[in-house]
């Protein structure tokens, strides 16, 4: 790993030049994955990260299974390749929490109660991780459910928010992330409803709502990138 | 033809009365709750452009035995969840213990759907438009594509059906039944991919005329 740069912030600018509101580079892509019922591949940044969506299907094994509603499966996984020093290949303690937040915010958007008995489940891969993989899978996987014409009360969109050098910044990536002092991911559905709130490090509380703020406003835009994408899958063509 | 997009969570609607389907409604407004296209003839609807086929009563479908038990098989119609077709709804009559003599496992049958309770257990009937598929050959698809394989009043249908002189028939499932002379019945089957993908587009049945006049002309 690369030694802490003296300063994270140098002259009002980021280390890859970005402003302290602004979100890294974004490209959405809608149904990659043929076989999947719907599929999104993100990048943010140097993030990496292609979601899949199964289902309404069978469930398997049949003892999961609820008579009302369907359950919602997620798995986020990291390639080993994914990261600097190979990671071990498998769940470990922080990919099985990370699916689990990650059910969690995805979760209240769906309409369960449409599909009784059945299952969707939702694969999230780490291509190449930079800091921020549980938000861009959020990111994907609310799209792909979309993608496969699962019924929801809205999409879910998520970003991190961070500080470094004393300041708030949104969308941290891997040095920041490293040797910043706080990362606050967030997910949220559109306009007001928050899903997922994680916090590592330390806020004051001043610190805090106008990280809110922030995640808030990055969230908004990726929205519309996500609006954006779904959009010109059908779209572009037959206006 | 101007279409208009839906994404889940649009707002559509402030009138909660003409909430249908693909919509939710919450706070008194009625918002998209698919991603697909909105239409708002009489009701608001919005018609998915992907998903999985639901089974509903009195849907036509194509299906494909699964399992034979005593009084009844298992069929899957290309969905989540499995249709059972008790042996009372054969059209021949069937002695208990009898079902493995008339469908065996992957007989492919044409039935309609008679009830799909809460818990999502589907049956069939053959007996009004029922029958066994024993020639010719099945195709799959989305179901959501199957209203433009039709096209306005059968026109798309009927294009392929007059052009090839193939016997055509579609199962609300997206399960297309095509039998005719082979080459004939290739043609459709390409016409139909062709529909598939494009399924989103306008002016498609003039391409898929086109389409079929061509591939007949390099058929002789």
């Amino acid at each position: 790993m690369k030694d802490k740069p003296e300063k994270l912030i140098v002259k009002g600018k980021r280390l890859d030049g970005r402003k302290m509101d602004e979100l890294r580079p974004i490209k959405i892509e809608v149904g990659v994955l043929k076989r999947a019922d719907g599929s999104c591949y993100m990048e943010l940044g140097e993030n990496k990260v292609m979601a899949a969506v199964y289902g309404p299907r069978e469930v398997h094994p049949r003892h999961l299974q609820e008579a009302t509603k369907a359950i919602i499966r997620y798995r986020y996984n990291m390639a080993s390749f994914s990261v600097e020093e190979r990671k071990r290949p498998g769940p470990d303690r922080r990919s099985v929490e990370i699916s689990k937040v990650s059910r969690d915010a995805i979760e209240p958007v769906i309409i369960k109660e449409c599909f009784p008995k059945a299952a969707v489940d939702i694969f999230v891969e780490v291509l190449q991780a930079d800091a921020g993989t549980r938000t861009a899978g959020i990111n994907a996987a609310s799209v792909a459910l979309a993608d496969a014409g699962i019924p929801m009360k809205g999409l879910v969109s998520s970003c991190a928010v961070g500080k470094i050098d004393g300041q708030i910044v949104l969308d941290p990536m891997k040095e920041e992330d490293n040797y910043g002092e706080a990362d606050m991911p967030i997910a949220m559905v559109m306009p007001d409803k928050i899903t997922l709130l994680q916090m590592d490090g330390c806020f004051t509380q001043d610190e805090f709502k106008q990280a809110f703020e922030l995640a808030k406003k990055g969230c908004e835009q990726i929205y519309e990138m996500q609006r954006q994408a779904l959009i010109e899958k059908y779209g572009v063509e037959g206006k | 033809m101007g279409r208009e997009l839906a994404i889940p969570g649009d707002l559509l609607s402030g009138d909660v009365r003409l909430a249908g389907e693909g919509t939710y409604i919450e706070g008194g407004k009625v918002y998209a709750s698919v991603y697909g296209v909105v239409d708002r003839r009489e009701k608001i609807i919005v018609v998915p452009l992907t998903g999985k086929y639901m089974p509903r009563s009195g849907d036509v479908v194509i299906g494909k035995i699964t399992d034979v038990s005593f009084s009844s098989w298992t069929v899957d119609i290309n969905s989540p969840y499995e249709a059972r077709l008790h042996i009372s709804e054969h059209p021949e009559r069937i002695k208990p213990g009898d079902a493995n003599q008339h469908l065996k496992i992957g007989d492919l049958i044409i039935a309609k759907v008679i009830d799909v309770d809460v818990t999502m257990r589907v049956d069939l009937t053959m007996r009004d438009s029922g029958e066994v598929i024993r020639s010719g050959r099945v195709v799959e698809m989305s179901h959501t594509k199957i209203p433009r394989v039709i096209g306005r009043g059968g026109s798309m249908i009927n294009l392929l059906k007059r052009e090839t002189n193939c016997d055509i028939f579609v199962g609300q499932n997206g399960r297309i039944w095509i039998s005719g002379r082979g080459d004939m019945a290739n043609i459709v089957a390409e016409g139909l991919l062709k529909i598939e993908q494009e399924a989103h587009t306008l002016g498609l049945t003039d391409r898929i005329k086109e389409f079929v006049e061509n591939a007949k002309r390099s058929e002789k």
